[in-house]
């Protein structure tokens, strides 16, 4: 695929965004056949790589959170030598730490009718047609097998008092295959990978570099061949040679600046690889959740997330007067607009999502918005309190009214709680075949970092389940198959990819070192957040995505010459770290939006304004835009150049999704 | 709100550090701690000054980085919370507030109030698991665990690991930490067959990396933000006596 490009001449109308067309991608290595034995078919034909000559072969993994963690502890255990990179001062601080609701699998301990099949359709479904059905298939597969492996690491899932796993339902599935610790199911799976990961540096299987950040991916030949790092402590740039790396390194939602993410959350590992050829996939695919606690001042730093269930009893509104100065309990019953009841008489309050999230938006637009910025709605529980007593509502939310008081200093108890939509989660990254490998030989990307299973739409608990499939029980077989043939590479750092690669990083190290301006990083952030909310968020259209490409392009140009980053590139400097994650958010903005303008359609939790029904139902389009979109670089200021790697649904027919 | 920050200015490991003043002001009663911090630094750089480090990231109280030791307690003065979960309602409008990195010999500073916590994890590393490799794992429901087991290992399994335990100690002891994982494998069945081991490598490592003695004074239950319960050392201290004076059942 990365061979040969021919190159259609580059689309000119309008003459803002622009691409070139290359060559389709026809080889996702995806097996054909039988459905439900095309991965055991797929294993069998791998080559394997025999003990003795495993403990030759070394492995560089980028990240541990629930991906990398897995990862690098699986390869540990077969006998591979594992680098572990993490900008964190531990591996158990990734972000995975901070998942809430659960993990699905496809379990069927409810005797409810799930199976394989059923995650594999409501997963397909969910990501509304725009994922592989081979690889889907595969993750529903192996997700009993998550739950197997993380009880026995001695994860204390939820249970029910006959002793066995409690499950639970989730977000509108109909099954309750929703495996749970508490509140916290992120942070106890990813505990659990880390402790595995742990056990094998203490076996020397594995080496953990704490506070060493990626920035750069060395390619010699086509093939992955190590990386450039910089010990955050020190300062000190080092070159580290592997037989094959693997990206374990997240999503890229940061880029918004205001998102769920935790903050150091960044796309440099990925968006460095792509510079050296990996396509990104439907950088475009952004998930955004409509209940999180709005944003309160201009020094907000990230939003926190309130769990979807909260919809269930709660009631959405906004003053029927735009700007009205009263307090919530001040204001009448019939004063009150209702819009979501008003507007989806059948669902009400409980639309979907995107739905949710477009509706809360839209009485923002139009004036109507409550709080100090008017960037957020209110949602009431006054009724369900009269209705089912505090008891119940209690037993229901107690925890959530808990934190939400914590951040806002208002109790759900005496007046509405404030909510608005945030970003939450990426679909797009990295573009991987059905082995995981990227289209640099030798190059993995595994978790939020790919461009995953979840198509346009992430369905909940997926994201769990997805990392830990990638890490525990995909890439230990697949990244075999092709170390088997790196057997007798002997690696050297000594050559001129190595050295080329470490020069560029200095030299970009240097380039934000030596602006003489009077911003700060954060300011470039938040004005790069605000263009992608704004315009490449919840609903886009052609005019906006075409002003908001000129705004970035024009703002990465000031970037350069206005941003002022203290201190030097020898020492600790948290600035420094900032502001080359800043200028890859800048870079991978342009093509977020260039992605999102070229796809004219609307299709899982994106709109396009320009298609929709009368009533504001997206419009799908299969027969354009039934691909994944890998997009590769072609240079600063140069379009890129569009693969289409064409998506077949042999078992699940494309339907329009309803929520009516 | 308006305050004013005594804050710990260290460039590295061997710069002997030092308090610096800065006022900081119109900061919102809603913003939290670290948001503060935020408003302080960038002050600071378009002051030309080199702006404060601290370690933060999830800023919901789940990923154990932040850890501040404010006005003389680890994540300031509120019970069982992390320091990005504070925030400056809680503080009085004009107040001195005094901001230390987490002090103990095992916590080396990096710069400022950025401390080097991987004392905590060459502790887990000593035996803090289940040696289970990938793809070996029976039926999830084959070993039911009553679910009074199953919650009370969570309360012991919920550590962050931001080490606020040590830093809260006297005796900078990191028993709470090493207990919660302690207590937490010791009561799952899975965590049986080297219920014994374990606990006796994992207490040696602890005492290798420096930390304090236990003197039992609960400091760190107070300011442990994921409230594991002080239980945790009793079982601690129990296992290790029967780890380290019964004999062992299995010995050939």
């Amino acid at each position: 695929m990365s061979t040969t490009t021919i190159e259609s001449p580059v689309i000119t109308t309008p003459s803002v965004i622009t691409w070139r067309e290359g060559d389709p991608i026809t080889n996702s290595k995806a097996p054909s056949g039988d459905l439900s034995t095309r991965w055991a078919r797929h294993k069998d034909s791998l080559r394997l790589v025999a003990p003795h000559n495993k403990r030759k072969l070394e492995v560089i993994v980028v990240g541990a959170g629930l991906g990398g963690a897995s990862a690098a502890a699986s390869l540990g255990e077969l006998g591979y030598q594992v680098k572990v990179f993490v900008y964190h001062n531990s591996p158990r601080r990734a972000h995975s730490i901070a998942a809430q609701g659960g993990i699905n699998a496809a379990k069927n301990y409810r005797n409810d009718g799930d199976s394989i099949w059923r995650l594999f359709y409501d997963t397909i479904k969910g990501g509304d047609f725009r994922a592989r059905e081979s690889n889907v298939y595969r993750l529903a597969e192996v997700s009993v097998k998550i739950i197997d492996h993380c009880v026995a690491q001695g994860i204390p899932f939820a249970r029910e008092y006959g002793g066995l796993l409690d499950t639970r339902s989730f977000g509108g599935a109909q099954l309750m295959r929703t495996f749970y610790v508490r509140g916290q199911t992120g942070q106890q799976l990813l505990l659990g990978a880390y402790a595995a990961l742990q056990r094998q540096v203490a076996l020397g299987n594995a080496k953990v570099y704490h506070n060493h950040e990626v920035l750069d991916i060395v390619v010699e030949d086509g093939r992955a061949r190590g990386i450039i790092v910089r010990n955050l402590i020190t300062g000190e740039i080092h070159r580290v040679a592997a037989h094959a790396v693997v990206l374990a390194t997240g999503g890229y939602g940061n880029a918004y600046f205001l998102s769920t993410n935790a903050k150091l959350s960044n796309a440099t590992a990925t968006w460095r690889a792509h510079r050296r050829g990996a396509y990104f996939a439907n950088p475009s695919f952004v998930q955004i959740h409509p209940t999180c606690i709005p944003q309160s001042g201009e020094y907000q730093s990230k939003l926190t997330l309130m769990s979807e269930s909260l919809r269930n009893d709660g009631r959405v509104w906004v003053p029927r007067k735009a700007g009205d100065p009263r307090p919530p309990h001040q204001i009448p019953e019939e004063e009150r607009w209702y819009y979501l009841e008003e507007w989806y008489p059948s669902y009400g309050n409980l639309v979907p999502r995107d739905i949710a999230s477009r509706a809360a938006k839209r009485v923002c637009d139009m004036g109507y918005g409550v709080g100090p910025t008017g960037r957020a709605v209110y949602l009431d529980f006054s009724d369900a309190i009269k209705r089912l007593g505090r008891e119940v509502i209690y037993q229901r939310y107690g925890n959530l009214f808990e934190m939400y008081e914590e951040i806002t200093g208002e109790s759900p108890w005496e007046t509405p709680m404030r909510i608005y939509p945030a970003v939450h989660y990426t679909m797009g990254g990295l573009w991987v075949d059905y082995n995981l490998m990227t289209n640099i030989e030798g190059l993995y990307a595994i978790g939020e970092a790919n461009f995953s299973d979840h198509g346009a739409n992430r369905l909940g608990a997926s994201a769990l389940m997805q990392g830990l499939a990638d890490g525990y029980f995909i890439l230990p077989y697949t990244i075999g198959d092709y170390l088997a043939t790196q057997l007798f590479v002997k690696l050297s750092t000594e050559t001129a990819a190595f050295e080329d690669a470490e020069r560029e990083t200095k030299a970009r190290i240097q380039r934000v070192l030596s602006g003489k301006g009077t911003r700060t990083v954060d300011e470039f952030h938040r004005e790069l957040g605000k263009i992608l909310w704004d315009h490449c968020g919840l609903a886009r259209n052609a005019e906006g995505l075409t002003q908001a490409f000129q705004q970035i392009r024009a703002l990465r140009e000031r970037y350069y010459k206005e941003v002022l980053v203290p201190g030097t590139g020898q020492e600790f400097n948290q600035n420094l770290e900032k502001a080359l994650r800043v200028a890859d958010f800048l870079e991978l903005g342009e093509l977020m939006i260039t992605d999102a303008y070229h796809r004219e359609e609307s299709c899982g939790c994106h709109l396009r304004e320009e298609y929709q029904t009368p009533e504001g139902e997206p419009l799908r389009n299969d027969e354009k835009y039934a691909y994944v979109a890998a997009w590769e670089w072609k240079g600063e200021n140069e379009p890129p150049v569009l693969h289409k790697e064409p998506l077949t649904f042999e078992f699940v027919k494309p339907t329009t999704r309803s929520y009516k | 709100m308006r305050f004013t920050l005594k804050v710990w200015r260290q460039k590295n490991a061997q710069d002997p550090g030092h308090f610096e003043t800065y006022e900081v002001d119109n900061i919102s009663p809603n913003a939290s701690f670290l948001e503060m911090l935020d408003v302080l630094n960038e002050k600071l750089i378009k002051a030309g000054k080199e702006p404060v480090a601290f370690d933060h990231d999830c800023r919901e109280g789940i990923c154990g980085s932040c850890g501040l030791f404010i006005n003389g307690r680890a994540h300031g003065p509120l019970p069982n919370i992390t320091t990005c979960r504070l925030y400056m309602r809680h503080f009085r409008d004009g107040e001195t507030i005094t901001i230390e990195p987490f002090r103990a010999k095992p916590y080396p500073v990096i710069r400022d109030l950025v401390v080097d916590r991987s004392a905590l994890d060459r502790i887990v590393q000593a035996g803090g698991y289940v040696s289970v490799n990938t793809g070996s794992a029976p039926d999830a429901n084959s070993l039911p665990i009553p679910k009074p087991v199953a919650d009370k290992a969570f309360d012991y399994a919920a550590c962050i690991g931001c080490g606020a335990c040590v830093a809260a100690c006297k005796n900078a002891s990191a028993m709470l930490f090493t207990a919660a994982k302690v207590a937490h494998l010791s009561l799952m069945p899975q965590g049986q067959p080297e219920r014994r081991s374990r606990v006796l490598k994992m207490v040696k490592q602890m005492d290798l990396e420096g930390f304090g003695h236990c003197t039992n004074t609960g400091a760190c239950a107070v300011e442990c933000p994921a409230k594991v319960p002080l239980s945790a050392i009793a079982t601690l201290q129990r296992e290790f006596l029967r780890a380290a004076l019964l004999p062992d059942p299995y010995a050939e």
